[in-house]
């Protein structure tokens, strides 16, 4: 290991940390599937940002007032 | 949401509610265990630093090995609650995105930065780097959890008590005026200080379970009675520390949000010399007559114990339901408007805002807008009232509250003296240890051989069954405290600012519901797997 420098030390840190996983391989393994389906699955097909989608780039105030303001008790 | 147990209503707002609820509730499984496990393998790598024994490196490995497998299962779940605010809930995210999001973007950037640098360090480091720079490192992994618990507890905080803020009728958001009164709000310290106490309390009682299976099965026995010795005065600490700053929320919440304090003790009616109720009958199905009931049947209560609890007063008043909707009058002048005036101002608020944007848009000029500003900044603190049909829609649900917190009072309580017969019997502490076993023996409670001895592997097994029944319970305690926070502040997504219906996204409930359902496969196979792989985990051993 090359005390000198910090950035070798800090990559060997990491290359042989994963290496040498045994368990921590499965959970990885874990981490990755769950942001997959989170991020590329859910969030991709299911959770449009709604603001984008019904008031075009400025007027989200005016959706949103007319949101608010229609919405008040009668 | 009435009966939500027995006839689930389809419509958007309760399934996005019941969706926000899920994912929280889930999300909630996987956060105190890590940082109640944090604060036991960081004792446990403490003593490995102080004695230099091989043992005790052993038991921090074994700890930090459960803790990364908690802590892989629930790393972003907490996300879709974001991906959530966005979609199903895009009025509030407008509204008061500018406040709530900076404490949010800070967990981000700051916190999990901190935690998972410092996580790498602690997996990887053992002999990459000096004992105490790894012993640093683990107690930073904690205190980036913890830190990320701040701000995440800073903005639920800001949704039960909403200041530092000032609404801008122009870009139609609440603005954040004083940050530092955002993040410190004594609201936000209590809270935070109840939920990471709270959640060392899982981590006590995790680590005592797993270690009481150990000593059943005759297995790691070292490890289990030292680990249970270091659980159980975290636990022991834990739990006083949850009941005091219980008792400073609770007084928090009396200033603040008087109707979730009723609803949680099923006040209808208050006054003066109001005792806290300690058991009563509440339907847990359908919400009290509270309008015609003078109290809820049955009810046995300590007397004064509330009016100390919100006021510190014996002889403090604390309003019920029915004062909140009625209003009242305090001898010292101190007034409470009728839910009807609040209604009133809130449409009135609601009205002006219309009004003044539509001058605006017209070109009024600013001295035709000033007395319109002036009126709605008169009536900004009612404004979510505005919104409100009935008066009986600002009554949050009292079963669910009133019974969430008898469980996560009772919970503690058995926590408090749990912990101290563990300690007391764990540690050799003059004349207390041996009085107290002689005393359970005497009861029948622990065997006449093990009277005179000290240490966790000397106690009967159903002793051991015990701890291991606690986990559930630990964890239906947290969740149930979330219930208080969250139901009680029903129907303000925002108190007082913006009810649930106003909140919510123009969304088709079957989106909504179709979600709710992907969620709730996805999270029990993850709960599935993060259970599956501890227990083997645990099987194994820290010989693994």
């Amino acid at each position: 290991m090359r005390k000198d420098n910090f950035f070798s030390w800090a990559f060997l840190l990491y290359y042989d940390g994963f290496r040498s996983m045994t368990l921590g391989k499965t959970l990885w393994l874990i981490i990755f599937i769950k942001l997959f389906i989170m991020f590329f699955v859910l969030k991709l097909f299911f959770f449009p940002n709604f603001l984008s989608q019904h008031a075009a780039e400025g007027e989200e105030d005016e959706f949103v007032a007319s949101e608010l303001i229609e919405r008040q008790a009668p | 949401m009435q009966n939500i147990l027995l006839n689930i209503d389809t419509a958007t707002i309760d399934w996005s509610r019941a969706q926000f609820a899920l994912t929280a509730i889930y999300h909630w499984l996987f956060v105190p265990l890590t940082l109640g496990l944090a604060v036991i393998m960081g004792i446990a790598e403490t003593c490995y630093y102080r004695t230099k024994k091989h043992f005790w490196k052993e038991v921090a490995k074994f700890w930090q090995k459960l803790f990364g497998v908690n802590f892989a299962m629930g790393v972003a779940t907490g996300i879709i609650l974001e991906f959530e605010f966005g979609t199903n809930w895009s009025n509030y995210s407008w509204f008061v995105g500018d406040i709530f999001g900076a404490p949010l973007a800070i967990e981000g950037i700051l916190a999990f930065f901190m935690e998972s640098t410092f996580v790498a360090v602690m997996y990887f480091g053992w002999k990459k780097v000096s004992p105490g720079f790894h012993l640093a490192s683990t107690w930073l992994t904690g205190l980036g959890a913890t830190i990320s618990a701040w701000w995440i507890l800073v903005a639920n905080a800001w949704m039960q008590y909403p200041v530092g803020c000032e609404f801008n009728p122009d870009t139609m958001r609440h603005e954040m005026v004083d940050f530092f009164a955002v993040a410190f709000s004594p609201f936000a310290v209590g809270k935070f200080c109840h939920t990471v106490i709270s959640a060392w309390i899982i981590g006590a009682v995790f680590v005592v379970a797993v270690s009481s299976w150990y000593l059943m099965k005759k297995r790691e026995q070292k490890l289990a009675v030292e680990s249970i010795k270091i659980a159980s005065i975290v636990g022991l600490i834990a739990s006083l520390g949850a009941a005091f700053t219980g008792h400073i929320s609770g007084q928090q919440v009396a200033k603040v949000q008087p109707m979730k304090l009723a609803a949680m003790e099923a006040l209808y009616n208050g006054g003066t010399e109001q005792g806290l109720t300690a058991v009563a009958w509440v339907n847990p199905f359908r919400q009290p007559d509270y309008a015609n009931e003078q109290a809820a049947p049955l009810k046995i209560d300590m007397p004064y114990a509330l009016s100390i609890m919100a006021t510190n007063d014996p002889k403090g008043y604390v309003p019920g339901i029915n004062d909140l909707l009625n209003g009242y009058t305090l001898p010292d002048g101190t007034s409470e408007p009728s839910v009807e005036e609040k209604m009133e101002r809130g449409r009135l608020a609601i009205q002006t805002l219309a009004d003044y944007r539509k001058a605006k848009a017209e070109g009024a000029s600013k001295e035709e807008l000033s007395p319109l500003l002036a009126t709605l900044s008169a009536n900004m603190p009612y404004f979510g009232y505005g919104y409100i049909r009935d008066r009986s829609e600002v009554v949050p649900y009292v079963p669910v509250n009133f019974w969430a917190f008898r469980i996560m009072v009772g919970a503690g309580c058995l926590f408090i003296l749990f912990f101290a017969v563990l300690v007391i019997t764990s540690f050799r502490i003059p004349y207390v240890t041996i009085i107290t076993r002689r005393l359970l023996a005497s009861l029948g409670l622990i065997h006449e051989s093990h009277a005179d001895t000290v240490g966790a592997d000397a106690l009967p097994v159903w002793h051991y069954w015990l701890a291991i029944a606690l986990v559930p319970l630990s964890y239906i305690a947290s969740e149930s405290g979330w219930l208080v926070a969250e139901f009680g502040r029903q129907p303000w997504t925002i108190q007082d600012m913006l009810p649930t219906w106003a909140a919510v996204s123009d969304l088709n409930s079957g989106s909504v519901a179709i979600t709710f359902f992907l969620f709730l496969i996805l999270f029990t196979t993850m709960l599935a797997v993060e259970i599956n792989i501890l227990l083997k985990q645990i099987k194994k051993g820290p010989s693994a």
